[in-house]
Parts: C-alpha cells; structure tokens; sequence
C-alpha cells in the first residue's frame, strides 16, 4: 500500500509536470463548476447570511438552526433528490440540465449554501456589536453601519467562501448523481478518483487525489496569506 | 448662551426596565456638560440617545431650531460623534480608524490626511498612522477613539466615561485632551467619577435611576445640592 502511495506520488508530478491533456481537462472542470457553484451559493447566501444576523426578527434561532442542521446534509441524499427534480419527468426535467456541468454546479451551490450562511451568520455575531453604534455614531447610514460590520467579519465570510469551494470540488455524490461521469463532459477530479479506483487503476487514483489535495491546499493558503495582508472596508 | 440641544420628556424603555423616564434638558453651545450618575443610572442611553444611535420611545429631541426624527437623524449623526467606554475600533490601522468618518463625509484625500495627522497630534500619536490598532495598549487605543471623534470637528462630543478603563496615567492624559477643547466644542461627558466631572465641567448633570434629579453649576451640586439624592451621593463619595 504504502509502495503504491509513492507510486501515486510519482505519477501525479509526472502527470503535472508532462501536462497530461486529460488531467488538465478534468481538474479545470473541477475548478470550474465548483468555482461557478460556489459564485452562485455566494450570490444568494452572502445577503441572506447578512440578514439573518443583523435583523432581529421572529424565529431568527430556527432559522440560524435550520442552516445548521443542513450542514451535515449527506450529498448523495442531495444529489438523489436533485437527479429526482431534474430527470425527464421531474418538476424541473424541462430545464435539461441532468449530465451537464451546470446541473453538478446547482446541486454543490444548493449543498454549500448552508456553509456560506451559518459561517457569515457566525463571523458577522461575533462582530463587536459597538461596531455598527461606532459607525453610526461616525455619521454613517444604516447600510454604511452595516457594511462596517461586514468589513469587520470579512475574515470569517472570506473563510466561509474559501471551505465552501473546498467542500463542492472534494464532494462526490452529487457530482455523480447528477453529473454521471461522462467522459469529457461532466468527469471532474472526485467521479474520476472513484472511477479510476473501482477500475483497479490505484494509482492513477492516488495521482488524482493529490492533485485534487494540491489544488484545495493551494486556495486554502492563498486566501490565507492575502487575508494576512488585506484590511477589508466596504 | 445659546442652547445647542434640547431633550424634552425624554422616555427609554428596554423591555420592564426603564432606562430613561421623562428626562428634559437643556445643552447649551460650548460648555462642558457633565452627565453625573452610578451605574444604571442612564448615562449611556442619554448620550446615545443624543447621537441618533439609539430612538427615544417618546419625547423629542431639537438640534439648533430642527426638530430630530427619522427623516433628519442624519443631522445629528453628521454634527455629533461619541467616544465609548469601552475602546471600540475597526480592525484595521490607525489611520484607518481616525479616516473613517472623515471618508464618509467625502473629505478630498489631501485635507483628509491633514485632518487625520492634526488629530493624531493633539493626542500625542504622532507617527502611530500605520500602526494596527490591536498592537496598542489600552490607553494608546482609547486616545485612537478621541483622535477619530476630534478629526471630525463635531460640534458636539459626547463622551461615555473616557477613563474608565484607563490606568491613572492615561486617564490623566485624556483628561488633559478633554481640557484643550474646553469652549471649542460643546462637551458632553458621562462619568460617575464626581472628582471627574468638578474638573472638567461647566455644568453638571445629576442622574438616578433614568431621572435627572438635578442640574447646576460644579459649586452648586457639590456645595448646595437641592435634592437628597443628589446630597447622598456626593457625601457617598466624598466622604
């Protein structure tokens, strides 16, 4: 086994190194559909995340509980429900999108969403709530004294992001699901690394696993160092 | 002396408590105002209350002639600014902080970076611009607070126990900032430090329990006060 770890070593630096069109493809997929779902979890999540933590409204703990307990949504269960809505003769089967990159990028913005939400929720309550007085009280408007609150949990919304991207590209079920792993279509790096595995091809399968490793190691320490240098003000 | 601000029957509720009940005053322009109380006694809620960062639940507030509501609140946000007791900053450098509501009131960059390096001065943090504000100490970070609300030449400061948390030496030498713009400014200072507000002010404010009890000059409230409560509480202290 552990032969074939450093074999798998081996062959994911020849793989990078000797720029194999195939791998190439299939990790800029990956980073491209779990890229755009995670732009379109942010788009939607961002706000609601906001508003949830600075309104005071009725039934705000249920709702910052029900985000929780979404959390753990197993995403072969999503990716059932979401293969159930977008097959033929589903409720949303006339949108087309089954097999398709955009269905892999619905279903991983729908199971990163509560990521985005519960993290932005926490990062902006734990905001020193003097923060907005302060901001008002330096002649800001309502929406200036909350983006001064954002500017301040930017850290923990950037991280949220970050985790977000990282849970969609490292997730499996829903890309197969709803994907089906058709070759230089919707095969990304986790259907591939599953494919190649069951197929016996170990070490391609470790190959891919580092490669994958690499590219969310790599985002993950980007935002890491920028977020060291940046002071966020909106 | 013309009256800057003007609370009338002022009430302030928070749930079963009442934090603020039927309060009127009046601040006249320039002086130096002292919001005198224990704990609990509604100064803070007063001085928020004054800055348009907290509404009133009933009474009125008027700024010169206008009467504040929501429509004009900004008014009172743009010409007032507040410095907490307990040291609140953004997370970022001390420039970043004293340019803040400079920035929003759209100063042009040049006479920004003036404002910002002479309020730095006139507490003593010169050279401190890049400084992250998490890197100094308490006392530094407070004058950082009156730095930003002083860059803003607001005609009316309102301070919620500046010293409080402070070591004698740097309450001292906040104390000294605050008298450099006695007459300048108008000054609203809360405090329940009696020695504090005799230093300091020009008037003093007595409050219990969300009543102002009584109002006077420092000889008058220390010398001659007309109400009991206000009697125990200066011999509470100063004997």
């Amino acid at each position: 086994m552990v032969w074939e770890a450093v074999e798998g070593a081996q062959k994911a630096l020849e793989l990078i190194m000797s720029g194999d069109p195939m791998v190439i493809e299939i990790t800029l997929r990956s980073v491209y559909v779990s890229g755009l779902a995670t732009l379109l979890a942010s788009s939607w999540s961002l706000p609601l995340g906001a508003a949830i933590a600075l309104k005071n409204f009725r039934g705000k703990r249920p709702v910052k509980g029900l985000f929780n307990t979404l959390l753990g949504m197993p995403t072969v269960a999503l990716g059932l429900l979401l293969y159930l809505a977008l097959s033929r003769s589903g409720p949303l089967g006339f949108l087309q999108l089954l097999y398709t990159p955009m269905a892999i990028a619905l279903g991983q913005a729908i199971l990163v969403t509560p990521i985005i939400v519960s993290f932005t929720v926490s990062a902006i309550e734990s905001v020193d709530p003097e923060i907005r007085d302060l901001a008002r009280t330096l002649g800001a408007s309502e929406l200036q004294a909350g983006l001064a609150v954002l500017g301040e949990a930017a850290g923990g919304v950037v991280l949220a992001v970050t985790a977000s991207f990282n849970r969609a590209i490292a997730e499996l079920g829903v890309a197969l699901m709803v994907g089906g792993n058709i070759r230089g279509a919707t095969r990304v790096l986790t259907t591939t690394i599953a494919l190649e595995t069951t197929r016996g091809e170990i070490v391609l399968g470790i190959a891919l696993t580092i490669i994958l490793l690499l590219v969310v190691f790599s985002l993950s320490l980007a935002v890491n160092l920028a977020g060291r240098r940046t002071t966020w003000r909106f | 002396m013309e009256v800057l601000m003007e609370l009338k029957d002022i009430v302030k509720t928070y749930g079963r408590i009442t934090a603020l009940d039927h309060v009127s005053l009046k601040v006249r322009r320039g002086e130096t105002l002292a919001l005198l109380g224990s704990n609990g006694a509604g100064k803070t809620t007063m001085l928020k209350i004054m800055g348009g960062i907290l509404k009133q639940d009933s009474g009125n507030i008027y700024y010169g002639r206008e009467k504040i509501d929501d429509r004009n609140l900004k008014l009172l946000r743009r010409n007032s600014t507040m410095v907490f007791q307990k040291t609140v900053l953004f997370n970022s450098d001390v420039y970043g902080n004293v340019a803040y509501g400079l920035e929003l009131r759209r100063i042009p960059e040049a006479d920004l970076e003036h404002r910002v390096r002479e309020a730095l001065s006139q507490v003593g943090l010169e050279g401190y611009e890049k400084r992250p504000v998490k890197t100094l100490s308490g006392g530094e970070q407070q004058r950082v607070s009156l730095a930003r609300a002083l860059a803003l030449k607001p005609e009316l400061l309102l301070l919620d126990e500046p010293t409080a948390n402070l070591d004698p030496e740097n309450a001292a030498a906040v104390e000294k900032i605050i008298k450099e713009f006695k007459g300048a400014t108008t000054v609203i200072l809360a405090t329940h430090n009696l020695f504090q507000a005799k230093r300091l002010s020009d008037r003093i404010a007595y409050m219990a329990r969300g009543v102002l009890v009584e109002e006077g000059s420092p000889e008058e409230i220390f010398q001659r006060p007309r109400d009991e409560r206000t009697a125990r509480f200066v011999r509470g202290f100063a004997f």
